[in-house]
């Protein structure tokens, strides 16, 4: 047997990154201490790469290995997303690894195994592609998690992390045995025309939408699959957690939408009301319990699930029967565009978070951020301009995200549920802001004598400078970013 | 010759002991286990219905399954083992450092 070299080249840029992880981890032990670094540019460099190659495959529709990948604009919007923010996570890391003494280079390795994973998640065709590469990422961030191993608590999370995450594996797995069952074949066009067939009172199909919708809830973190999330993002290394808020929760969503619209695009009234109710538990619960958190670790988290609330607003709206098809095209570009947004400006907080230090120590809990407008107001500034657009407040990019999500739900006559999000949104005001207030308004405790303060590092720059600019200019000027995602969602149907 | 419905049956009770197993069982290795159980149970489902559907593909997802559940607990033993050595338990509930 031999493999076509069409299906090969369709797949380079996962084959690229696939064969740099295998790279980086066969060179780390005979690479000498000093010139580690490299390693992580290396990394860097094939991602370079890949966001050329797949930029150039952008308007390219094509499916490779009898139908199991599809390279579609959908695919290649969620990639481009994933090189960006994978790129920013190892510049991060650079930092973040020499600040806490972990000289192992695998780190880079794991990072890139992940990503390949999520890249053969958003471009799979195929229910067994979406699981190898759910698993792919899945398994490479468990060992993330953990990587802090003289930390008992990052050793925690990893654990944590490897329960939930396997046990909603399982249940993913099971409902894809179902649905294969249902349909004959695992491919989600098979699946379409089976449930199309089928009706939309099928109980086995039922089932297996059901099992489907906790699989990726775990994934994503909505509620109620979402407990793991706060404790796993509190013990792992800041790094490995901005990574997994990001990537992770993107391509979980790239996943998801494309089974849901192109396999289960049949069952649109059914799982339309599933997603309200646990968009609407999402957003209360998220919100709500953010506000008592002091340990801005935990309070980024439960920020991230209330995120992922709002991105659930548009995917109601894309599975909005009554509306027509334009509404819910534009239901799905604004997910596609507030993951984006969202993550430009998680990954600029959770840099900030990860280089803050107090006498050695990182600085987690909300407190360590005392005063530091006066010694560092660079530092200070940045992290106000993160917190005023996760907050969702013009001109930051954060706004324009949901006001594109919110204008979706008008559009979709769900206006009482933009009215809903609005209401939680001004809840999340408070607590992003009383970062702000802690910043501005207050002096660092004495009694310590530990001033807090962000190490400062060229790669750090880089980081921060980015996330700012993307955060700022999508805020000012978004519509490439939006001619993006909408050319991407004409691509899915 | 065995009905289909009975294959879909045992793979029912097995996906629940797991299900149940990972929910109520506080020892990380027996959830471990009651993980692969699920797993197992969805693979009986898909050789089920691979040999009922007469199409090949169920049979080849439950191999590549087969191959990822394996690594799967390569994982979940090694965080085991690094976590039992700082805490000398395998007691899920032990696992208490983080929380609100």
């Amino acid at each position: 047997m031999t493999l076509p070299l069409t299906d090969l080249l369709a797949i380079f840029p996962e084959l690229i990154i696939a064969a740099t992880a295998c790279l980086v981890l066969a060179l780390d032990p005979i690479t000498p201490a000093p010139r580690k670094g490299w390693l992580a540019w290396f990394s860097l460099g094939a991602l370079a790469a890949c966001f050329g190659i797949t930029s150039l495959q952008m308007g390219v529709r094509t499916m490779a290995f009898s139908d199991l990948v599809i390279i579609d604009p959908y695919a290649s919007f969620w990639k481009l997303l994933l090189y960006t923010v994978s790129g920013l996570t190892i510049l991060l890391s650079m930092a973040y690894l020499k600040e806490e003494r972990i000289h192992l280079t695998e780190y880079y390795g794991f990072l890139l195994l992940a990503l390949s994973g999520m890249m053969v998640m958003v471009s799979a065709a195929d229910l067994l592609t979406i699981y190898l590469g759910t698993e792919l990422m899945s398994l490479s961030l468990y060992v993330l998690a953990g990587f802090k191993r003289a930390d008992g608590r990052s050793l925690e999370a990893s654990a944590k992390y490897f329960v939930l995450g396997a046990f909603s594996s399982g249940i993913l797995l099971y409902g894809i045995s179902l649905l294969f069952g249902v349909a004959g074949s695992t491919r989600l066009s098979a699946i379409a025309s089976a449930v199309s067939a089928r009706g939309l009172d099928d109980p086995a199909l039922l089932l297996a939408m059901i099992l489907l919708v906790v699989g990726f809830g775990f994934k994503i973190a909505v509620v109620p699959f979402h407990m793991w999330t706060p404790d796993v993002y509190e013990g792992a290394p800041t790094s490995v957690t901005a990574f997994m808020a990001v990537a992770a929760k993107a391509a979980s969503f790239g996943a998801f939408l494309r089974v849901f619209l192109e396999g289960l695009g049949g069952l649109k009234a059914n799982w339309h009301v599933l997603f309200l109710a646990l968009c609407i538990a999402t957003l209360a619960l998220g919100n709500l319990v953010a506000i008592v958190q002091t340990n801005i670790k935990r309070m980024l988290a439960y920020s991230s699930i209330a995120h992922a609330g709002y991105a659930l607003i548009g995917v109601v709206v894309a599975g909005q029967v009554t509306a027509d098809s334009a509404v819910r095209s534009l239901g799905l570009s604004s997910v596609m565009l507030y993951l984006a947004i969202y993550a430009l400006m998680t990954l600029g907080a959770f840099t900030v978070v990860a280089l803050l230090r107090k006498g050695g120590l990182e600085g987690e809990a909300i407190e360590d951020f005392a005063g530091l407008a006066k010694r560092q107001p660079i530092a200070a500034f940045l992290m106000l301009v993160f917190m005023v657009s996760l907050a969702g407040i013009p001109p930051t990019a954060g706004f324009i995200g949901k006001f594109y999500l919110f204008m979706a739900a008008v559009k979709a006559d769900l206006a009482w549920l933009a009215v809903l999000a609005l209401l939680f949104a001004a809840v999340s005001a408070y607590y992003y802001l009383r970062v702000v207030m802690v910043m501005y308004m207050r002096d660092p405790q004495p009694s310590t004598g530990l001033a807090p303060h962000l190490v400062a590092s060229p790669v750090l720059t880089v980081v921060l400078a980015c996330a700012l600019a993307g955060v700022l200019v999508l805020g000012l000027y978004p519509d490439p970013l939006v001619s993006l995602a909408t050319q991407a969602v004409l691509a899915l149907k | 010759m065995i009905p289909l419905s009975a294959y879909v049956a045992v793979s029912a009770v097995l996906f629940a002991t797991g299900l149940i197993g990972v929910l109520i069982r506080r020892n990380f290795i027996i959830v471990l286990m009651s993980v692969e159980i699920m797993l197992n149970a969805a693979n009986i489902n898909l050789v089920a219905f691979s040999h009922y559907l007469e199409s090949m593909a169920g049979q080849i997802v439950a191999l590549f399954v087969i191959a990822i559940a394996a690594g799967e607990a390569a994982v979940g033993l090694a965080i085991i083992i690094v976590v039992f050595r700082g805490r000398l338990s395998t007691n899920v509930d032990e696992l208490n450092l983080l929380k609100w």
